[in-house]
């Protein structure tokens, strides 16, 4: 079945603010109008959120539906999946993106099955066959294997896009396009079987993982939250972020699940990644596979960590990460 | 209170970065990798345990999966599940998340009515985290997913549920699905009288003819996504290994960190 409709993006927003992946999204709706010639159409929902369609625009959005109403405060699920499924069945778009948050993958789920529809979930690659097909490629067995998805029978296509994946355009102030605004249709009569009590959400300090050029993750040989204090005393040096892989995190060392690199955290591609400990499991590795230079530092040098490195140093990390502080300290 | 776990054996993780896909077949060659629970199923597990415990339940597990799965399903009885149902037929393979939970939701809908129905937030091979919330629709229950906590205040839920760098509190009665994620609890280890007392409880199995539904909504037939070809994502780099004594290796990772243009 041919796509025929227009591509639409769900933007995440919270607290008014855009998410970064919502541009994300829009540069790879671009990227696929180019082929299919249909507008680009980002939906946004919440409450005051009035300022949004304009900064969604400047980001390469064509038209920007916009439903603001108070019962869209909070995100919860149950209210937000109904307002879409209206409101795609109004205008039947031909494929639909999420972002693969928490929230937004649980609503492209959620609207998928009210819509009967296929949903492909966080991908990290959409592109259009030689036949028209939208091809879906997901991560599966911890990122080991990616496979491709297609959805040939019911629209609209869904799909929820990993955060970090695809590149947002470049923001111009100058560009038009045209404000909807819709009614969040189908709540009149509704009274949810949910109440959303609270919303909390922890302010994070220091550099952002997704935004460091210089990204330093640890992992299980990392050995002691003693040495991992060392880790992050280096990074503040190099003004870079602190990542980590799962079995650093589930030890307490890392500060928490937004340090947390690879199929189940984030994807990044600094301009220098180092690695001290890491095992090099495919789960961790695909979330850093496009950085700029790679290098580990393993105390076992046939590590197979070596084999996705640039640069690959045999040393006992507890001693390499205090000799480093002290050569970069000299240095300044 | 009936509470129903829904549980998927999957490959078991540990032996990931073991799988390879057949140059000729593109298949992938996992067989010989065993079967267990997907981990955040046992944590589903152990959360109706822990209501179980507390407030009194039946609790059963639900399963659609190949027949061999019937030993990695007495798990979940040794775990303290007082009774098993296996959806098995042929009819059922090739299915997505959405054929899944079409065919979970006709089980449970055979064995009868639930106040709870519990499930992992996502499995660890597939990934995608779908099914909790269009088994939930499919119940026309309410559902949430990526659940951290779960209390009961009288006839109240009160559940926590997964954000980037936070949660959210929700409040609602049952029924409900919920999709647990693994910091909900840590779940218990099978004891050798529970691997006993798993031998006598009942365990049904379930073919498509059992079920209120057509070849055309299982398996293969009844996805609304269909698969493509596989493969494995290049990640292999040339390595230049740094020697040296400390001294030198820690000088020569500096160089590189200046020409990167990250220290200057």
């Amino acid at each position: 079945m041919k796509i025929n409709g227009e591509i639409w993006i769900v933007a995440e927003q919270v607290k008014g603010n855009l998410k970064e992946v919502s541009y994300e999204l829009l540069g790879k709706a671009k990227e696929l109008a180019v082929k299919d010639g249909f507008p680009v159409t980002a939906v946004v929902m919440g409450s005051g959120i009035g300022a949004l369609p304009a900064d969604l625009i400047a980001h390469g959005a064509d038209k920007v539906i916009l439903i603001d109403a108070p019962r869209l405060l909070l995100y919860q699920n149950d209210i937000y999946a109904l307002v879409l499924e209206n409101l795609i069945r109004k205008y039947s778009p031909g494929i639909v993106l999420f972002s693969a948050s928490y929230s937004c993958s649980e609503l492209s789920a959620t609207v998928g099955a009210k819509l009967r529809t296929g949903v492909a979930a966080h991908s990290i690659d959409l592109y259009y066959n030689e036949q028209g097909e939208l091809v879906q490629v997901v991560p599966a067995f911890g990122g080991r294997v990616l496979g491709e998805i297609f959805c040939p029978l019911t629209r609209p296509i869904i799909a929820s896009i990993k955060p970090g994946v695809f590149k947002k355009q470049a923001k111009d102030t100058a560009r038009q396009g045209e404000i909807i605004e819709e009614p969040a249709a189908g709540l009149e009569h509704y009274q949810s079987p949910l109440k959303a009590v609270t919303v909390v959400q922890e302010h994070l300090s220091g550099v952002p993982l997704e935004d460091a050029e210089i990204v330093l993750a640890g992992g299980w040989g990392v050995g002691s939250a003693e040495v991992w204090q060392l880790l992050e005393k280096l990074a503040q040096s190099l003004h870079g972020a602190v990542g980590c892989t799962r079995p650093a995190l589930d030890e307490g060392w890392a500060k928490g699940e937004h340090e947390l690199i690879g199929v189940s955290g984030k994807t990044i591609r600094p301009k220098v990644y180092i690695g001290f400990g890491i095992s090099g499991a495919t789960h961790h590795v695909v979330g850093i596979k496009d950085s700029g230079v790679v290098i580990n530092v393993n105390n076992d040098p046939n590590s197979p960590v070596f084999q996705i490195s640039d640069y690959g140093v045999a040393a006992d990390v507890k001693e390499l990460l205090p000799k480093l502080l002290e050569k970069i300290e000299e240095a300044k | 209170m009936n509470i129903a776990v829904c549980v998927k054996p999957v490959p078991d993780p540990k032996f990931y970065d073991k799988i390879t896909i057949n140059p000729e077949t593109k298949l992938l060659e996992r067989n010989k990798i065993p079967m267990a629970i997907n981990p955040s199923d046992k944590n589903a597990i152990e959360a109706a345990m822990r209501l179980k415990e507390l407030l009194g339940a039946k609790v059963i597990l639900i399963s659609m999966a190949p027949p061999e799965a019937k030993e990695v399903l007495k798990e979940g009885l040794a775990m303290g599940i007082d009774e098993a149902y296996l959806l098995s037929d042929r009819a059922f393979a090739g299915a997505d998340t959405y054929a899944t939970a079409k065919t979970l939701a006709a089980g449970l809908n055979k064995i009868g009515l639930f106040d709870l129905i519990l499930t992992g937030s996502e499995s660890v091979d597939g990934g995608t985290s779908h099914v909790p919330s269009q088994l939930g629709e499919m119940m026309g229950m309410p559902h949430l997913n990526h659940v951290m906590a779960v209390e009961t205040e009288g006839d109240i839920l009160k559940i926590k549920t997964k954000i980037e760098n936070g949660y959210m509190l929700y409040e609602g009665l049952p029924p409900m699905v919920l999709g647990v994620s693994k910091e909900i609890n840590t779940p218990r280890y099978v004891s050798l009288m529970g691997v006993v007392k798993a031998q006598g409880k009942p365990f049904t199995v379930w073919g498509l003819n059992d079920l209120q539904l057509n070849a055309d909504d299982v398996g293969l037939a009844g996805s609304l996504t269909q698969p493509g070809s596989l493969r494995t994502p290049p990640i292999d780099r040339k390595v230049e290994m740094l020697d040296g004594d400390i001294e030198e290796k820690a000088e020569k990772i500096l160089k590189i960190l200046y020409a990167a243009g990250v220290l200057n």
